[in-house]
């Protein structure tokens, strides 16, 4: 049996199509794409060891992003009565580095990012590193961490997903 | 349009004993007030004393929109200064957290130098201020040091006002929260850790504050967050161990009769408590060895009230409210009558399992991150206020709930969970400091 190919190109293609699923609310897919075991984390301090023993923005395994997806389908979801929408603008992806066993990676992509809900609109702008491994035939995140260049200031509610 | 200023008739007429007129959320003048009367008269948060461990540390921060230093001085004590040169202004530090170099103070701009007390240590080419008035005038007294300032087992308070309520009297047995939370650590302390939450809400500070002790919101407004983690979890079998954030977030939605039940405890001066009997963090799982480690320090018997004692949040009218139960606190700073930023600092038990911190740094972050779920409604919530009330035809708000006329005479003591005569308590409060510092007010 052929092992296919997993090229640059593959991977950074992946690192798009996840951030147009966010961007297009297409929320069910987007979480399908993380391993069980997957973390999305959004660091509150630049250089932050982990997020078990510092406070992060974000800092959810699957269960609480199941939550939080779940409560954006919700009609009791207050401060969605008028929806947010999210774009995401990144800069070519690169494989930062490659695992040993060949078959994972870590993707840098640095983003601007705009939230809207109406009249407002937030704007974020970081590196993300999507930690990538070739599971099942198919690529999976096993770990999404966004570093915001802003991450210390004080900061508006962030309603989805940056 | 009403003017408040120099006008304590009107600002008194502002609080009823069961409402409150929008105005006090709205007005800008009345913010500007409020921070000349209401946040100089009281006791204000300044920060914990494990920000500044050695001497010539210090973190900056601000009163009443004031910038000010909290530092160590050489002799240990926690010093408060406001962050500005005595010659031009400038601001001294601009770091939120560092450490004094040679234990000076040193202006960027002209370089004149202050000791750790605020006092003047040196000015470049001083010679040119002989024979002129500086000496005498207040650029020649230094660095100015608030003189009202309290570290009371860690937390640091200062009142900007010369003179005005003591410390002891302002706060009385509303301490015996900070007491509980301190008493929680094997070593008998605590220290700031985790990080801290910068999360900007653009509604009033008050909405904030009173949300706290708000028992009739929870199962409404925070049904999409708690509500969905509940659902989710309705498969589970009852033995299934919970996961700790479905610890943190279900109680969220417990019905009426647990939050009425859960009581609340009022103060004098605006200070409350929720959570008298029980509270949402009653039923969170044992911590590893933390519970020996408390009897060996406390004797069994001290070390079950210690931990029993799950208080839900305690607010220290007007800046501070904690959490003692989950080691969290949340720090309101206000910036403009329809801004606040709202500051959750977490902090370690000392001697106590790694586990604790990590239950708190988790609970800080699922409510009080700029990403919360829950914040997410509770933000929705005040800022709905905000652009509500300016609907003409009821300019009051509602505090009714369980009001007895029996309060005006008595307000401290325990009620039913529920109330809202904890709000009533701070409104209360906010009429008299208010106006404590008017002409005509002193007698309030």
């Amino acid at each position: 049996m052929s092992v296919p190919t997993v090229d640059a190109s593959a991977l950074a293609s992946f690192v798009y199509e996840e951030a147009r699923l966010l961007d297009e609310k297409r929320f069910e897919e987007w979480y399908e794409l993380f391993t069980e075991d997957a973390f999305y984390w959004v660091p509150l301090t630049r250089g932050q060891p982990d997020g078990e023993n510092y406070t992060s923005i974000l800092f959810e395994d699957k269960l609480l992003l199941r939550i939080r997806i779940e409560r954006l389908k919700s009609p009791h979801a207050l401060s969605q009565q008028q929806p947010s929408f999210s774009q995401h603008v990144l800069q070519a992806p690169l494989i930062e580095s490659v695992g040993a066993d060949g078959r994972s990676w870590v993707m840098r992509a640095p983003f601007v990012y705009i939230e809207s809900q109406l009249d407002a609109q937030l704007m974020l702008a970081g590196v993300t590193r999507l930690h990538l491994a070739h599971l099942d035939g198919r690529l999976r995140i096993k770990l999404k961490k966004v570093e915001l260049v802003n991450c210390d200031a004080a900061l508006p509610q962030i309603q989805l997903f940056p | 349009m009403t003017t408040y200023r120099n006008n304590v008739a009107a600002i008194r007429a502002l609080v009823r004993a069961d409402a409150v007129h929008r105005d006090v959320y709205l007005s800008q003048e009345l913010f500007e007030l409020e921070m000349e009367q209401l946040w100089r008269n009281t006791w204000i948060y300044v920060g914990h004393d494990s920000q500044v461990p050695a001497a010539g540390d210090f973190y900056t921060t601000d009163i009443a929109r004031q910038p000010v230093i909290m530092l160590r001085d050489n002799d240990g004590q926690v010093r408060v200064l406001m962050n500005r040169c005595a010659h031009k202004g400038t601001r001294l530090l601009s770091a939120t957290a560092g450490h004094c170099e040679a234990g000076v103070l040193r202006c960027p701009y002209h370089g004149w130098t202050y000791r750790l007390d605020g006092s003047l240590r040196s000015i470049p080419l001083k010679a040119g201020y002989e024979g002129t008035a500086m000496t005498e005038s207040p650029a020649g007294k230094g660095v100015i040091a608030l003189a009202n300032v309290v570290n009371y087992r860690g937390f640091v308070f200062a009142r900007l006002a010369p003179r005005g309520i003591g410390f002891e009297e302002y706060f009385g047995e509303s301490l015996t929260s900070i007491d509980n939370m301190v008493d929680r650590a094997p070593e008998g302390r605590l220290e700031v850790a985790g990080g801290v939450l910068r999360f900007m809400h653009d509604c009033n500070w008050k909405m904030f504050v009173e949300n706290l002790n708000d028992t009739m919101h929870p199962m409404v407004a925070h049904q999409s967050a708690a509500g969905t983690a509940k659902k989710l979890w309705a498969d589970q079998p009852p033995e299934a161990p919970k996961p700790m954030a479905i610890e943190q977030f279900l109680p969220f939605v417990n019905g009426y009769e647990f939050f009425d039940k859960m009581g609340v405890r009022v103060y004098e001066n605006g200070h409350s408590y929720s959570g008298v009997s029980f509270s949402i963090h009653s039923n969170y799982s044992a911590v590893g060895e933390y519970e020996s480690l408390m009897e060996k320090t406390y004797g069994a018997q001290r070390a079950r009230a210690i931990v029993g004692e799950v208080r839900h949040n305690t607010v220290y009218y007007p800046s501070l409210t904690i959490k003692g139960a989950i080691q969290a606190i949340r720090v309101a700073r206000p910036i403009a009558a329809d801004r606040t930023l709202i500051e959750s600092w977490t902090f370690r038990l000392v001697g106590a399992p790694a586990r604790l911190l990590q239950r708190t740094v988790m609970y800080s972050r699922l409510i009080n991150s700029p990403a919360s779920i829950v914040g997410h409604d509770d933000r929705h919530c005040y800022r709905s206020i905000q652009e509500g009330l300016a609907a003409e035809g009821n300019e009051w708000v509602s505090l009714h709930r369980n009001y007895s006329p029996a309060e005006r005479e008595h307000l401290a003591g325990v009620y039913n969970g529920t109330s809202e005569v904890s709000m009533r308590g701070q409104f209360r409060a906010w009429a008299q400091f208010m106006t404590a510092g008017m002409t005509g007010g002193e007698a309030s």
